[in-house]
């Protein structure tokens, strides 16, 4: 059974359509990568999914159970973790804390949700780090915060939006990897990512967006060579 | 009847009151928890101007205008150029302090002692259809309403007006296009001021004058400004009449003393169930 | 070891004797206190001492843990200080009974308020809880129930008596009352601040989003935080009622109790355990014996230096006065 179905999602804001009819579905322990245009809508999308934005209609699946109109918190609690695009680590706590947040959800005790932060920490790579304050850190170990802490409420599917944005390139590899080690611990990843470099390597399935609309879905090689994905990117020759 | 009348008639003069804050606002999302104090220095200034030199609170109006402007570039000038950037909870504090600072300032030099202007220019009643309207209130609501109607064309058709309102939706949009945030801000503030000028001056004909009146013209600016929308000028106007209304028909149909309670439901209402307000972006 | 293993065996908690060590003496200094033959200026002073720092503590939860600013406060000081009184006066009840029933009231209120209005931002709250603040004045100037503007007349009981809460030949029973909650509301603090609880707080208060998206529960949080902060704050209005003895709207409801909760905590350090307590030991010797010397024309002039003292450290030291210590101190209590 896919993890997670997406059904006719749609939200509108004003004469904006954000997000039109979208539909897919997302296997169990896959990456998924959403590629498309700025303003395409992909983090829209997330919001719907996770409970940041009421959708105006469709509906979301995750593992069988409907999370229409449910809250973020509670998404959160039945297994959906995300990062967001414009980071937001608690800047005034220590890397430790805020890993240590997310683990509160699923930990009451605090030595094991501190341990079990410090494991996750580790995965990061961000061992040495950990008592420094989030203001502290740079852009690319911030982004790993933000996974480390979604990580840390145990998700069945991780949300990760623009793991690699705003990151220099030495670091990028390094993500890159964490993110294929997602997968091996057994959560399934959708991922927001402008590199199609990446999109292509680490991704099971694409999902295309543009203008609001899905344009594509399907396994890498297909969408590599998809005109209308190509179109989107580079425009059309006339509206240049 | 009589009742809806003064109501509408103090309406005009919160919604005045109300329009400032919601311009400082709007455009420095800087919640002005002092605004009613600075009303009261303006009712202050009319009053002082009329003891010690004999001038009429409306020849006055300039000279209190000047004198707030003056109070506006002290107050930017030392505290909230400060606190632009600072976190919300450091806003508020701020102007919180502020307003304790003045209230208590007001009362130290000038004791709790009610004052009022005897014998102003505009006195007397004015009889239309049946209903007595006091010359003051009534002169006072007109003028507010033109001052009112002065802003809202100064805001929406001058080009300092857009330039004013381009600042308070994107700051570093507008930036970009030229327009220097640092003089919006302070024009925004000085025109937030202006308006309280002008409201206080015509109201120290016929209110009484003490340092704990802002009190109360802060906490219905507050309502009129949730009820009207945060940013919305032309909300103010609708609000600020229907808190006049509510509170005299309140007071007249229910209980006068529980006439705060009245508005202060409104804002209750008004944020439960539509916190933008009527027109509000947020 | 791997890095790992070394870091999960570190302990959670620094504890460091000379602090732990430090603070024990401070509270055992505290109980030994009267038997150095202190004055009577003495002891009132440290009872305001611990009043004020209780205050500040219970705003220091919803203003400093949760972030959210109550402009408001000093109505569920008022309502703890009519519950014990109004209930001795009408049934003869003792105020220690009263002293509960303050504190459910208090919670039950905070709740009521806070369910629609926590959801709010910060600006529509700190508005809200300023009209409550003046309604609740308003309404028991009013209510003739409990004796409207003239308040409650409590009678005086003949000798000291545990049972009335009345000691009349020494401050000593009130100073130990007081430095018995002030002792049980920090301690209860410092327990939530390295809590799970004072965690998951802080989230809301720095992120609220992200908090969320973590699984945080925001709404609820913030209730549960305003409704602890004035199950704080009631006690304090009802040992006051038993101190002074005269129970009155001006006095119970008064503004200036809202305003210097907020102002003590700021000054002090917002968010931070100890932040009330040196807030308090700064500004209220000072209040006190302004007091003295500026007498009749005291109440302005002590609310003209607290709004000035308010808007300096708005401006140039929001996080309080304790963070000046070094962060290794400040953040001593923090988990590791």
């Amino acid at each position: 059974m896919s993890i997670l179905k997406v059904e006719n999602l749609s939200k509108s804001f004003g004469g904006i359509h954000a997000n039109q009819d979208i539909s897919f579905e997302v296997q169990s322990g896959e990456i998924l990568g959403v590629i498309g245009p700025n303003g395409a809508g992909k983090s829209t999308l997330f919001d719907l999914i996770t409970g940041f934005t009421k959708p105006d209609q469709g509906s979301v699946i995750f593992e069988g159970k409907n999370i229409f109109g449910f809250r973020p918190d509670k998404i959160s609690n039945l297994g959906v973790g995300r990062t967001f695009q414009k980071l937001k680590p608690f800047a005034d706590q220590t890397l430790l804390e805020n890993v240590m947040i997310g683990a509160f959800s699923k930990e009451s005790n605090q030595k094991v949700a501190r341990d079990k932060a410090l494991e996750i920490i580790e995965f990061v790579q961000l061992l040495e780090k950990r008592h420094h304050y989030a203001k502290e850190l740079s852009t690319g170990q911030r982004k790993r915060l933000e996974l480390a802490r979604a990580l840390a409420t145990d998700p069945k599917l991780l949300l990760m939006d623009e793991v690699t944005g705003g990151v220099d390139q030495k670091t990028i590899p390094g993500l890159v990897e964490l993110v294929k080690k997602l997968r091996e611990r057994g959560v399934t990843v959708i991922t927001i990512e402008h590199n199609i470099n990446i999109i292509m390597d680490i991704s099971n399935h694409v999902l295309a967006l543009d203008q609001g609309k899905k344009i594509a879905f399907g396994i890498p090689k297909e969408i590599q060579n998809n005109q209308k994905v190509i179109d989107a990117y580079l425009g059309t020759i006339d509206a240049a | 009847m009589q009742a809806v009348v003064t109501g509408l008639l103090m309406g005009l003069i919160y919604a005045l009151i109300a329009s400032g804050l919601s311009l400082i606002f709007g455009l420095m999302e800087i919640v002005n928890f002092a605004h009613g104090e600075h009303l009261m220095l303006a009712m202050f200034t009319s009053f002082w101007l009329w003891a010690l030199l004999g001038l009429d609170p409306i020849v006055s109006i300039p000279i209190t205008i000047l004198v707030l402007a003056l109070c506006g570039i002290v107050t930017h000038y030392f505290l909230i150029r400060y606190i632009l950037k600072a976190k919300m909870l450091v806003q508020i504090c701020a102007t919180f302090g502020l307003a304790v600072f003045i209230r208590s300032l007001a009362q130290f030099l000038w004791t709790p002692d009610f004052r009022n202007i005897s014998k102003p220019m505009l006195e007397g009643r004015i009889e239309i259809s049946g209903i007595f309207i006091g010359q003051p209130q009534f002169t006072a609501a007109i003028v507010c309403l033109f001052a009112f109607i002065g802003l809202y064309w100064f805001v929406t058709k001058t080009e300092t007006g857009l330039a004013l309102q381009a600042t308070s939706q994107d700051r570093q949009a507008a930036e970009i296009l030229g327009v220097p945030s640092n003089k919006m801000f302070a024009l925004g503030w000085g025109l937030g001021l202006g308006c309280v000028a002008i409201a206080g001056s015509m109201m120290s004909s016929y209110f009484y004058i003490f340092p704990d009146v802002g009190i109360n013209f802060s906490l219905f600016a507050f309502v009129a400004v949730a009820l009207g929308g945060f940013g919305s000028i032309l909300g103010c106007l609708y609000a600020g009449i229907i808190i006049g209304l509510v509170e005299s028909l309140g007071g007249l149909l229910i209980d006068p003393s529980f006439k705060l309670l009245y508005v202060f439901a409104i804002y209750l209402l008004v944020v439960i169930f539509k916190p933008q307000g009527i027109f509000g972006r947020y | 070891m791997s890095d790992l293993k070394i870091a999960q065996s570190e302990p959670l908690f620094n504890s460091n004797k000379k602090m732990t060590y430090l603070v024990l003496g401070f509270f055992a200094f505290l109980i030994l206190l009267p038997a150095l033959g202190p004055t009577k200026f003495f002891l009132h002073l440290m009872i305001m001492i611990f009043m004020h720092a209780v205050i500040s503590q219970s705003w220091n939860i919803i203003g400093g843990f949760s972030g959210q600013i109550s402009l408001g406060h000093g109505a569920f000081f008022g309502i703890g200080a009519y519950a014990t009184s109004f209930f001795y006066v009408e049934y003869g009840l003792t105020p220690w009974i009263g002293i509960l029933i303050g504190i459910i009231v208090c919670a039950i209120v905070a709740i009521l308020i806070g369910i629609p209005m926590l959801r709010l931002s910060g600006h529509y709250f700190a508005i809200a809880t300023l009209l409550i603040g003046i309604s609740f004045q308003i309404i028991f100037q009013r209510w003739d129930l409990v004796g409207a503007a003239s308040g409650l007349w409590v009678p005086l009981t003949s000798e000291d008596s545990l049972y009335a809460i009345q000691f009349h030949s020494s401050k000593v029973p009130y100073y130990y009352l007081f430095l018995i909650f002030f002792t049980i509301i920090f301690f209860i603090t410092w327990l939530i601040s390295r809590s799970k609880l004072g965690y998951r707080l802080r989230a809301v208060r720095d992120d609220a989003q992200a908090a969320q998206s973590l699984g945080i529960d925001v709404a609820k949080h913030k209730i549960i935080a305003f409704a602890i902060s004035a199950m704080m704050m009631s006690p304090m209005g009802s040992l006051f009622a038993q101190y002074i003895l005269i129970v009155d709207p001006d006095r119970m409801f008064n503004f200036e109790i809202s305003i210097i909760a907020l102002l003590i905590t700021v000054l002090g350090g917002i968010g931070y355990v100890w932040g009330p307590l040196v807030g308090t030991l700064i500004l209220i010797p000072l209040a006190e014996y302004a007091r003295i010397f500026f007498g009749g024309t005291g109440g302005a002039v002590d609310l003209m230096v607290y709004g000035i003292v308010l808007m300096f450290i708005c401006i140039f030291k929001p996080s309080g006065i304790i963070s000046f210590l070094p962060n290794h101190i400040l953040h001593r209590e923090k988990m590791r």
